[in-house]
């Protein structure tokens, strides 16, 4: 890997951001609402009194949370998209650029705006809630890194599906996780879930994470298991995606589909 | 003709897309220094050809060597030393056109990313056009911008495809004047596809055609039209597209 290619194709995002004001209300505007929408909720919760619950770090946090993973998904797709609307997929790869050196450069743009919104919204969420993201003390760092990486990992894999099936499956860029959303146990725990389902839950990271957040928040204990659960699933989906992108890039030059991704 | 380096050596190339084929195993070669013209009837496969040896399209079978490698193993050697230009994949519009060589200049490596732009944009005349929106760029501005773009790493071969389609006849003879300047100047080698047959004879110093995905003939210009017959390249263009022996007359 080569740093002046990964930060060539950074600096040709940043190009973008730095004036297009729907790309920052991608960033920005989803998580602000969605905060502002699950804050009045739990302050509401809160306030019916139903003794112990607390409504507002559960919620919160796992408001913040969600949204740091669907970022990092969509930054990452949302990068791969950017060249093929302008169709300059064929211009990037007849340099030396390798793909492992493109997937690099998106998953530092997932990073990027995960720290950028993580902030933004733990302000908020002090201001108006008074919710201090910080009481996860050191816990925070595992727990966001592994919602960054399989929210990057879930990027690549709807990138690969976008490769393979063309611009017409891009809606899975935007749409994906929310197909995960009720089986990760982001509001609620693995334990609300039919029986029968818990094991889906189990098979993602997040799930580990969100289970792992509500233990700080109950015990005040860092849970191991759940730590290592994350990381395992984790590059299990890693490696297998990684994989899949591998292959679909390969049928895609097999089929000279380059030039024509659309 | 032991004496002729060849930059890139295409041997039994072939294409199939779903069983269908589009290069039929092909061989040539394209020598140090020289303009070869890669021409054809619509669909013969210049194109694909064009996009295999830029490792854009995997082959179904064949080899081709640049700078005498494969590039499985060399890829950032050999991609480093090339560049490619057609005005049927453009920049990215949403960038400016100082934003777009800055990029590419990044990706490929450029030391002085400011001093290289700056003295090809004057090369190109298109110095002013820098701060402007790739978009809304006219076609010829835009021809000369993916110009300065597969210059940017001084490369020692240049892959074009149909690089003056699309410009009026004025812009289209400066380009061409351009290519042969950039070809004496800084030695690049060149393959290059058009459908404009005049031009070929222009700047060409060999062709070779193609037809349904195979080699038909190659040669000099001068060389083809005094096998052919014919009075000019675009009448051997004829004879051969439209299978025609040698020296028969319609
Ligand atoms: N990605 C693809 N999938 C399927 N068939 C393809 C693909 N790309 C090219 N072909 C077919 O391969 C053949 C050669 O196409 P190619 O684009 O190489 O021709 P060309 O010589 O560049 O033509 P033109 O002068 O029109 O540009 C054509 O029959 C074309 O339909
Ligand atoms: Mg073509």
């Amino acid at each position: 890997m080569k740093l002046h290619r990964i930060k060539g194709l950074m600096m040709r995002h940043l190009y973008l951001y730095k004036r297009s004001v729907p790309r920052l209300m991608d960033i920005f505007y989803w998580p602000v609402m969605e905060l502002l929408l699950w804050g009045f909720i739990s302050s509401f919760i809160e306030k019916m009194n139903l003794g112990g619950f607390n409504a507002v770090t559960v919620l919160i946090g796992a408001v913040i949370f969600w949204d740091l993973m669907s970022q990092s998904q969509r930054a990452v797709s949302v990068a791969f998209l950017e060249e093929v609307w302008e169709r300059n997929f064929l211009n990037i790869f007849v340099t030396p650029l390798r793909v492992s050196e493109f997937l690099a450069s998106t998953f530092i743009l997932a990073a990027v705006r995960v720290i950028l919104v993580g902030s933004v919204m733990s302000v908020l969420a002090l201001v108006f809630y008074h919710f201090n993201l910080l009481t996860f003390g050191f816990a925070l760092i595992p727990f966001v890194a592994n919602l960054l990486i399989f929210g990057s990992v879930l990027g690549i894999f709807t990138t690969a599906i976008i490769l393979r099936y063309g611009t017409s499956a891009q809606v899975l860029a935007f749409g994906f996780l929310m197909l995960l959303e009720p089986f990760t146990a982001v509001f609620y725990p693995v334990s609300a879930l039919p029986v029968a389902i818990q094991w889906i839950s189990y098979t993602m990271p997040s799930t580990y994470v969100f289970e792992g957040m509500r233990e700080v928040i109950a015990t005040g204990e860092f849970s191991y298991p759940l730590f290592w659960g994350a990381v395992g699933t984790n590059i299990i989906y890693a490696v297998v995606i990684i994989w899949f992108f591998s292959r679909m890039f390969a049928y895609v030059k097999r089929n000279g589909k380059l030039l024509k991704l659309d | 003709m032991t004496s002729k380096n060849s930059i890139i050596e295409v041997k039994g190339l072939a294409k199939e897309f779903n069983r269908v084929p589009a290069v039929r195993g092909i061989s040539f070669d394209v020598y140090e220094g020289e303009i070869c013209g890669l021409l054809g009837p619509n669909g013969a496969g210049k194109t694909t050809t064009i996009q295999m040896i830029l490792d854009l399209i995997t082959p179904t079978a064949g080899t081709i060597k640049i700078f005498g490698k494969e590039m499985k193993g060399n890829r950032e050697e050999i991609l480093g030393a090339m560049n490619f230009s057609s005005p049927y994949v453009a920049l990215p519009g949403n960038l400016t056109a100082w934003e777009n060589l800055a990029t590419f200049a990044r990706l490929y490596g450029v030391l002085d990313i400011k001093g290289t732009i700056h003295s090809l944009a004057d090369f190109f005349d298109i110095r002013a056009l820098l701060p402007k929106m790739t978009s809304s760029l006219s076609t010829g501005q835009l021809t000369r911008l993916n110009l300065t773009k597969a210059l940017l790493n001084s490369p020692k071969l240049l892959l074009l495809d149909e690089p003056t389609s699309s410009l009026d006849p004025d812009i289209a003879d400066r380009t061409r004047k351009m290519l042969v300047k950039i070809r004496n100047e800084r030695k690049v080698t060149m393959l290059y596809t058009s459908h404009n047959m005049e031009e070929v004879e222009e700047i060409c110093d060999r062709v070779v055609f193609l037809q349904k995905g195979i080699v038909k003939d190659f040669g000099t210009p001068n060389e083809l039209i005094a096998k052919y017959g014919r009075k000019d390249l675009n009448d051997v263009f004829l004879a051969i597209a439209r299978e025609h022996g040698i020296d028969k007359e319609d």
